[in-house]
């Protein structure tokens, strides 16, 4: 992968794709071989929206990799806070970094803020729009479980807002992955997203129902539905407990199944299923690291071949 | 001599712009497009479902002292793509233009995305692809479509 900015995961190739998870593979293989290769070299974190997951993993993989990190802090005790307009917080961040992350809860951040840095940049979520990096650990962990090519991959929950799902269903188009979206109706794929599925040449089917495509599946992605997206209570209780799996429904899967979820969850999953061989979602939120050292390793790779 | 080119006779402006072949029912948004409600002043004619050879019946518009930047003639090309642009000096047609589909519109339309980065206060002009069938913001991917568009038109 040779290019300055990781933005969306629509602009990732097959090949962009697998040499991240293959570098992240070598990692995890030897991490200690890793260790001191980009000493010297600072990662800024700028998340004006909060994070756990991906904001630690991050910092923990440029740790990694020798490097060292700064952080923008919370958004209360930040310069955005005065009134600063983005671009120019990130024209100034990038005098201090050698490459910058990016999290923000308007759609298209990312894309913006990359018109004005000449450092590397990663989107870490913009919105509801992309988060690039969450589906790479995505991939690696289906890659690693169930294989990437001739597989079912079902995507459940809040299929609407959910920028981790519309990275996923545009990343798995370069697969031979057939994908089955469960959702209720009013949290079906938007617009955009819709578009370039049907673009790619891949078919969107639709179900409201889990049951109706569960026992194909080889992968169940499941999402967090929010309360916030209803309009009152009752109507979000009612159409969040259909979208719940606990050991019950899954006799009902392949014995070979990988259940797996960008978390945090709330009780989209019931703990119980933890215990199961179908649980990978730890598996998964540790991935974080692999693949975003590679991540960093190829863009800090490419800068120092530069400089 | 039709109906037709007497009524067009009759408002023939001396400098200016004539719009003609908008599909029907689009004058009204094109005069939204190029912000003129009457305050400014401009001579402006407006003929609405008049009758048309090429369409079967279309909008026309003609607005004296005023011509069409290209941002402006580039929505005009998704709004009414069959529209034909007549520049008009000294009563006399100088020049005749169809509009092509440009690839992209900039600062012309706002994001119906509440949510985009181009509607807060940012230092960027808002960015649309050109579609076939409608715009795609170039910043949060929005898809807005043909229909859709005039809503959106951000007027002087």
């Amino acid at each position: 992968m040779r290019q300055d900015h990781l933005i969306s995961a629509t602009q990732l190739s097959r090949a962009d794709i697998e040499a991240v998870l293959d570098r992240a593979a070598e990692i995890d293989a030897a991490p200690a071989a890793w260790h001191g290769r980009h000493s010297g070299s600072i990662l800024g974190l700028c998340f004006f929206e909060p994070s756990t997951r991906t904001r630690m993993s991050f910092d923990a993989a440029m740790k990694r990799l020798g490097g060292r990190t700064i952080d923008v802090g919370s958004v209360e005790s930040s310069s955005v806070k005065k009134g600063e307009t983005l671009a120019d917080t990130m024209r100034v961040l990038e005098g201090y970094a050698d490459a910058l992350v990016l999290r923000h809860p308007s759609e298209g951040a990312a894309t913006m803020a990359a018109e004005f840095v000449d450092v590397p940049l990663v989107n870490a979520g913009d919105g509801a729009g992309q988060h690039p990096t969450q589906t790479l650990l995505d991939l690696y962990t289906i890659r690693e479980n169930a294989g990437l090519d001739d597989i079912t991959v079902g995507i459940m929950g809040d299929l609407k807002y959910g920028r981790t799902v519309h990275s996923l269903a545009a990343a798995l188009t370069n697969f031979d992955v057939r994908q089955q979206f469960i959702s209720p109706e009013s949290l079906q794929l938007p617009r955009s997203v819709r578009y370039d599925l049907h673009e790619s040449g891949a078919q969107v089917r639709e179900h409201t129902d889990l049951d109706e495509v569960l026992a194909e599946l080889d992968v169940l992605y499941v999402t967090r539905i929010q309360r916030e997206r209803f309009p009152d209570e009752n109507e979000y209780r009612k159409v969040a407990g259909e979208y719940r799996i606990g050991t019950d429904d899954l006799e009902r899967a392949k014995d070979s199944l990988t259940v797996l979820h960008p978390l945090p969850r709330v009780d989209e999953i019931a703990p119980e299923v933890d215990d199961t061989d179908y649980a990978t979602y730890f598996e998964q939120a540790h991935n974080g690291v692999p693949i975003r050292m590679a991540l960093l390793d190829m863009l800090l790779e490419d800068l120092e071949e530069e400089q | 001599m039709t109906d037709t080119d007497r009524e067009l006779r009759v408002s023939k402006i001396r400098n200016g712009t004539v719009i003609d072949h908008l599909a029907a029912g689009q004058a009204l948004n094109v005069l939204a497009l190029l912000g003129i409600d009457g305050s400014g002043g401009e001579s402006v004619s407006v003929g609405i479902n008049v009758p048309s050879d090429k369409l079967a019946t279309k909008d026309i518009v003609k607005v004296e002292d005023r011509e069409l930047s290209q941002s402006e003639v580039d929505v005009l090309s998704v709004i009414s793509p069959e529209a034909t642009i007549n520049i008009i000096r000294d009563y006399e047609v100088v020049e005749k233009q169809r509009i092509d589909r440009p690839e992209s519109v900039e600062g012309v339309l706002a994001c119906p995305n509440r949510n985009c980065i181009t509607s807060g206060s940012e230092p960027i002009r808002t960015r649309f692809a050109v579609l076939d069938e409608g715009l795609r913001c170039h910043y949060c991917g929005e898809i807005v479509r043909e229909a859709e568009v005039t809503d959106h038109l951000t007027v002087a």
